[in-house]
């Protein structure tokens, strides 16, 4: 364990922020893609009114025990009488704010296609298998320091009826609480090297290359464990305060 | 040193197999004394409602308090107060309902009261990243006119901020996009 660490974890009052970093403009996708068609008639076209950060922005719920959430929560593979089919893997990292200060006890939850790129869901009918030891949702809280970890299987690519051929790279979905309702984020977790990022407007309306590639994950042999599953790593970075009480002047 | 953000990509066709939970509409538990419901339905610019969004709303309780890790206030007194819901659905008919008791009123920064409002974030396919409004309440006249953030809101789009009375609580529609030809419906949202 190298990680018993001196960096510093919040104290939930002393360190609450008043105020959340405003982001850059360009660091999110436009609510306005045309690529992504869907977009289109789903996207305000009024302009943004600015929202001052008062105590409702700048706390927000505990939902660990409203969810009861349990360790086999966390076990994708683990939800059946069976195993699933495809590639066991284990996805993990750290939930952080723009400080590097870890979040912990904050919700982490997660929903994906099976290995052969399908959902669970009624609305998902193209022709490739279900897997009836696979639901593919799981949630967990993240521990003192920031950590999460789930246990799942690596979901497939599928297709979509955006354009021509079109094909979602293989992804994880990740909804963050934070501590905050300003910190609140529902991303995508994808896999290194997938063929299909040139071709996907999802992945690409974040239109900074670095910016795409925090979303990401990084395949860590270090976390594969042999004879059993390989390992992806995911950190993920929320908002964090505007300014410290101690920052100093440049 | 300050790390960069995880950029936000959409909620998807799929959540509703992750997100919804059977307790989640329930800020407070059901049978709270003072509970309301409020619901709407969400439409797009075609003016459709839209069959698949999650909706989430946070607030304080009605003496002005939050059920959140800090505390705030002492934090909320109200049994089982959550001052959290979340609506989700897969193939409904773009009408969202939530269990809640009207909040009170908290400040802002500067020391000044807010009127009596909740936090809302409206998730969907289509939409790359959140977008955020709130519910302030139609008949809150006094204490909306006193209201900070409100203040910043053109005149006449503050309407489309306020949920009206109706039986068993209050009535909140959401358009994500201005039908044609009326931009002033559009609901206000905010650059958090």
């Amino acid at each position: 364990m190298t990680e018993q660490s001196t960096e510093t974890i919040y104290d939930p009052i002393v360190d609450t922020p008043g105020n959340y970093l405003r982001e850059e403009p360009g660091a999110q996708p436009s609510l306005d893609y045309p690529p992504y068609k869907s977009t289109q008639l789903r996207h305000p076209k009024q302009p943004l009114v600015y929202l001052p950060h008062t105590i409702t922005e700048v706390t927000g719920p505990v939902l660990g025990e409203a969810l009861a959430v349990t360790p086999q929560d966390a076990d994708l593979t683990a939800q059946h009488s069976g195993e699933p089919i495809g590639e066991r893997i284990i996805v993990f990292g750290r939930v952080f704010d723009t400080e590097g200060k870890p979040l912990r006890n904050t919700l982490v939850e997660i929903w994906q296609a099976n290995a052969a790129g399908r959902y669970l869901h009624r609305w998902d009918r193209w022709p490739a298998p279900l897997d009836p030891n696979f639901s593919g949702a799981g949630r967990c809280v993240t521990d003192d320091q920031g950590r999460y970890r789930f246990t799942t299987i690596k979901p497939g690519p599928y297709p979509w009826g955006n354009h021509y051929n079109a094909w979602r790279p293989a992804h994880i979905h990740f909804s963050l609480m934070g501590r905050a309702f300003a910190q609140r984020l529902v991303t995508q977790m994808y896999f290194p090297g997938d063929p299909f990022f040139p071709y996907d407007p999802i992945f690409n309306s974040v239109r900074d290359e670095a910016a795409r590639q925090r979303m990401v994950s990084r395949f860590s042999i270090h976390d594969t464990r042999p004879n059993w599953a390989h390992a992806y790593e995911f950190d993920i970075y929320l908002r964090g305060p505007a300014a410290t009480p101690f920052e100093e002047a440049h | 040193m300050i790390f960069p953000t995880t950029p936000s990509q959409t909620v998807g066709p799929f959540f509703a197999i992750g997100l919804p939970w059977p307790e989640g509409p329930y800020a407070v538990p059901p049978g709270t004394p003072g509970a309301i419901r409020i619901r709407g339905t969400i439409y797009d610019g075609a003016g459709t409602p839209i069959p698949d969004h999650l909706i989430e709303t946070w607030q304080a309780d009605p003496d002005g308090r939050f059920c959140d890790l800090h505390g705030y206030g002492g934090g909320s007194e109200l049994p089982g107060f959550r001052g959290f819901a979340r609506h989700g659905v897969e193939d409904g008919d773009g009408t969202y309902e939530i269990v809640t008791v009207k909040p009170g009123r908290v400040p802002e920064p500067g020391g000044r009261l807010q009127a009596p409002h909740i936090d809302v974030s409206v998730f969907a396919r289509g939409m790359l990243n959140r977008v955020v409004t709130r519910i302030y309440f139609a008949d809150e006249e006094q204490a909306n006119a006193e209201d900070p953030v409100l203040a910043r809101v053109a005149a006449d789009r503050r309407h489309t901020l306020l949920a009206t009375p109706e039986e068993g609580g209050y009535r909140f529609d959401i358009r994500i996009q201005a039908p044609p030809g009326s931009p002033g419906l559009e609901t206000v949202f905010f650059d958090l």
